[in-house]
C-alpha cells in the first residue's frame, strides 16, 4: 500500500522531478512540475504527521535493509514538524515563484532555477526525515550545492561573490560535521542515530565523543548561521532571487536547527552536555549577542533586503536561546520559533519580492511614500513586521513569551532583559519601514498607484495571514512544538 | 568493530601508542590544518577552492585509515582467514568524494563567472570593484 511507503516518496518525488524538468528545458513546465511537486510534498507531510500523533514513531526501512544496517528514514514528531513546514513553505512560494522569477531570471536559465529548487526541497526534506548521521551528510550537501546554484542566479553580480562566500563556509560547516560523526563513528560503530544514541552511554566520557560534539556543534552553527558565523547568511539573502530568499529564510538555516537538535537531545542527551562542556552556556551567550547584535546592525542597514536578513540572524539566535536553556518551556520555544519565524520571514521576503519587481531596488530611500503606491504590500510588511517584534496577537509573540516563561524558571533574569531589549531594536528597524514608508513624502513624479500583482500579493498574505492566524490559534504550532520538546526531553537521561 | 585503529596498534606485538603507530592521524590532522588555513589566508578564490579541497582530503582519511585493520582481509567469509576489515567506510567516503568534486565543480564555476563579472579572482580587487559600484548607486540615488 501507497501510505507505507510515505517516508520514501517525502524525498523521492522531488529528487526525480529535479532531473525531468532538466530534460523538458522549459521553464513553464519546470514551474508547473516544482509546485506540483511541493504540493504533493506538503500532503504526504501532513499524512506523516497525522500518521505519527496516531502510531507513534515510523521507522521506514529504506530497500529493506532493516536498521541499524540499512538507512533508516524515521519521521517522530519533531521531523514531522519541520516536514510540514519546509514543504509548506514551498507550497506557498512556488505559486508566487513564476511572476517573480520572470522578472529577475534571464528566461533561458528558468528550467535550471526550478531544477536546482526541486533538488534543494529534497535535500531540506531528506535531511529532516533521515535517521541516518551519514545520510543528513549527503543531504545536506544536496540541499547546499543547489543552494548555491540558487542564490548564483541572482541578478546583481554580488549575487556570485555571496554564492561564493556561502559555498566556502558552507562546506567547512559540512565537513566539521562529517569529522564529528566519523568520531562518533569510531567510538560506536554505527551511523544509525536512534542506535548510536544507545551505544554511546558506554563510551560517553571519553575523549572523541566529546570532541565530536565540538565538531558538529561548529559545523552545524555554521549552517544555522549563529552568530559569530553567520556572516555568509545577509549578502546570500539580499543578492538571491526573492522567491528563493523567501524559500531560504524559511527553511534552511531552520532544518539545520532541527539536526542540531536532534544531536544534542538525541544523541548525546543532556546529560553529557551539560556537565563537562559549557555547550549550553556558550549557546546561550551567543544567542543573546546575535539577538542585540544582529538587531543592531539591522537598524542601520540602507537595504531592506539586508535589514531583513540581519534579523533573521537576530531571529535565528531566539531560536538557539531556547536550545541552550534546554528545559521544556525552551525546547517549545524553540521548535516553535522554527515555525513562526520560517512563516514571518518568508511573508516578509515575499513581500519585499514585490517591492523590488516595481521600484527595481530594496534600497530604504527609495521606499519614501511606498505606502501611497503599494498600499497593500505596505500593510502586509507592517503586519509581518509586528510578528518579528513580537506584538500579541501574532505569532513571534507566542515564542517570546514561552522563551521569557523558560529563562525564569531557569531564574535566568538577565535572557528576559536581553529578549526585551532585542524585541525593542525590532521595533526601531520594523518602525523605520513604516517612518519611510508611511510618513515620508513620495519622491516628485513618482507614480502614484500601482501595487504588486496578484500572483505575487496573493501568496504572500497568505503567508502574513499565517502570521496572525499562528498567533491566535496555536494548536499546531504550539502544540506541535509541546509535543516535540517533550520528545526530545524524553530521549534525556 | 569498536575502536579499529586502536586493535591494530594493539596487535601490532603489543607496540604502545608512539608518534609512529598514529601516523596517519597526525597527517590527517596536519592536512587539516593545512586546508582551513589557506582558506582563510589567501585572497585567490582558486587558492581557497584548493585549500577546501585538502581540508575536505583529510576528512576521507579520518574514515579510511581507521578502517583498516593490519592483516584483514575483505568481509568474505573463506577458510583461513579469521580478520576482515569493515568496507563501509570506504563506501562512504566514496561518497563524501562525489560530494567534494561536485563542489570543487561549482566552485570553479562560480569562480569563472565572478572573473567574467569583476574581471578579477582576487578578493580584494573584487571587494574594491563592489565599494565603487556601490559608491556609484549612492551618488545615483542621491541625484534622482
Amino acid at each position: 500500500m501507497i501510505l507505507d511507503h510515505l517516508p520514501a516518496l517525502q524525498v523521492v518525488v522531488p529528487l526525480l522531478a529535479a532531473p525531468l524538468i532538466v530534460l523538458l528545458r522549459s521553464g513553464r513546465a519546470g514551474w508547473f512540475i516544482t509546485t506540483a511537486v511541493s504540493w504533493i510534498s506538503f500532503v504526504i507531510s501532513i499524512l506523516l504527521f497525522i500518521q505519527v500523533q496516531q502510531t507513534g514513531v515510523i521507522s521506514y526501512a529504506l530497500g529493506s535493509w532493516p536498521p541499524p544496517w540499512g538507512i533508516e528514514y524515521r519521521v517522530d514528531v519533531l521531523s514531522a514538524y519541520v516536514l510540514v513546514l519546509v514543504s509548506g513553505i514551498a507550497s506557498v512560494v512556488l505559486p508566487y515563484a513564476r511572476a517573480s522569477i520572470l522578472a529577475e531570471v534571464p528566461s533561458d536559465r528558468h528550467y535550471l532555477l526550478y531544477s536546482m529548487f526541486a533538488l534543494f526541497l529534497c535535500g531540506l526534506l531528506g535531511i529532516a526525515i533521515t535517521g541516518d548521521a551519514f545520510n543528513v551528510f549527503v543531504f545536506l550537501e544536496v540541499s547546499s550545492l543547489s543552494g548555491y546554484v540558487l542564490i548564483a542566479l541572482g541578478r546583481d553580480k554580488r549575487a556570485l561573490r555571496a554564492s561564493f562566500q556561502y559555498l566556502i563556509m558552507g562546506t567547512i560547516g559540512a565537513t566539521l560535521y562529517v569529522i564529528g560523526v566519523g568520531l562518533l563513528y569510531l567510538m560506536t560503530g554505527t551511523l544509525n542515530l536512534a542506535d548510536m544514541a544507545e551505544r554511546i552511554r558506554a563510551v560517553e566520557e571519553t575523549r572523541p565523543v566529546l570532541v565530536a560534539l565540538a565538531f558538529i556543534t561548529v559545523g552545524l552553527s555554521l549552517k544555522i548561521a549563529l552568530f559569530p558565523l553567520h556572516v555568509w547568511l545577509p549578502g546570500a539573502y539580499t543578492f538571491a532571487p526573492s522567491a528563493v530568499a523567501a524559500f531560504m529564510a524559511g527553511t534552511a538555516t531552520k532544518v539545520s536547527v532541527y539536526v542540531l537538535l536532534r544531536f544534542v537531545f538525541g544523541v548525546f542527551g543532556v546529560r553529557l552536555v551539560l556537565p563537562d562542556l559549557a555547550l549550553l552556556e556558550m549557546l546561550i551567550i551567543f544567542s543573546a549577542v546575535a539577538m542585540v547584535v544582529a538587531s543592531l546592525v539591522a537598524l542601520f542597514e540602507k537595504d531592506l533586503k539586508r535589514l531583513l536578513a540581519y534579523s533573521s540572524v537576530a531571529q535565528i539566535g531566539y531560536i538557539t536561546l531556547g536550545l541552550g536553556i534546554a528545559n521544556a518551556d525552551g525546547l517549545t520555544a524553540s521548535v516553535a520559533h522554527l515555525f513562526n519565524h520560517g512563516v514571518t520571514k518568508a511573508a516578509l521576503f515575499m513581500l519585499v519580492g514585490g517591492i523590488v519587481l516595481r521600484l527595481g531596488t530594496s534600497r530604504m530611500d527609495a521606499l519614501a511614500g511606498l505606502s501611497r503606491r503599494m498600499p497593500v504590500t505596505c500593510i502586509g510588511v507592517a503586519l509581518a513586521g509586528l510578528s518579528l517584534v513580537g506584538a500579541p496577537g501574532t505569532a513571534g509573540f507566542i515564542t517570546k513569551w514561552h522563551l521569557v516563561l523558560a529563562a525564569l524558571q531557569e531564574g535566568q533574569w538577565w535572557i528576559v532583559v536581553v529578549i526585551a531589549a532585542s524585541s525593542l531594536l525590532a521595533a526601531a528597524y520594523v518602525w523605520r519601514f513604516v517612518e519611510i514608508a508611511y510618513l515620508r513624502q513620495p519622491p516628485a513624479g513618482a507614480v502614484t498607484k500601482e501595487e504588486a500583482p496578484l500572483q505575487l500579493l496573493v501568496p504572500a498574505w497568505v503567508l502574513v495571514a499565517a502570521c496572525i492566524y499562528f498567533g491566535l490559534d496555536t494548536s499546531f504550532s504550539l502544540g506541535g512544538a509541546r509535543d516535540a520538546a517533550a520528545f526530545l526531553l524524553g530521549g534525556v537521561r | 568493530m569498536c575502536l579499529p585503529a586502536a586493535a591494530a596498534t594493539q596487535s601490532n606485538d603489543g607496540e604502545s601508542m608512539t608518534l609512529a603507530s598514529h601516523y596517519s592521524y597526525w597527517m590527517t590532522i596536519l592536512l587539516m590544518i593545512t586546508g582551513l588555513y589557506i582558506v582563510v589566508a589567501r585572497g585567490n578564490l582558486i587558492k581557497k577552492l584548493i585549500g577546501l579541497g585538502i581540508f575536505q582530503t583529510s576528512v576521507y582519511l579520518i574514515y579510511i585509515a581507521p578502517g583498516k585493520l593490519i592483516g584483514g582481509t575483505a568481509p568474505i567469509v573463506a577458510e583461513g582467514f579469521k580478520i576482515y576489515s569493515n568496507p563501509l567506510p570506504h563506501v562512504l567516503i566514496l561518497t563524501a568524494i562525489v560530494v567534494g568534486v561536485a563542489t570543487l565543480a561549482l566552485g570553479l564555476a562560480l569562480v569563472v563567472r565572478i572573473y567574467e563579472e569583476y574581471g578579477s579572482i582576487e578578493e580584494d580587487t573584487i571587494l574594491e570593484v563592489e565599494r565603487r559600484d556601490e559608491a556609484d548607486q549612492e551618488k545615483a540615488g542621491d541625484r534622482s
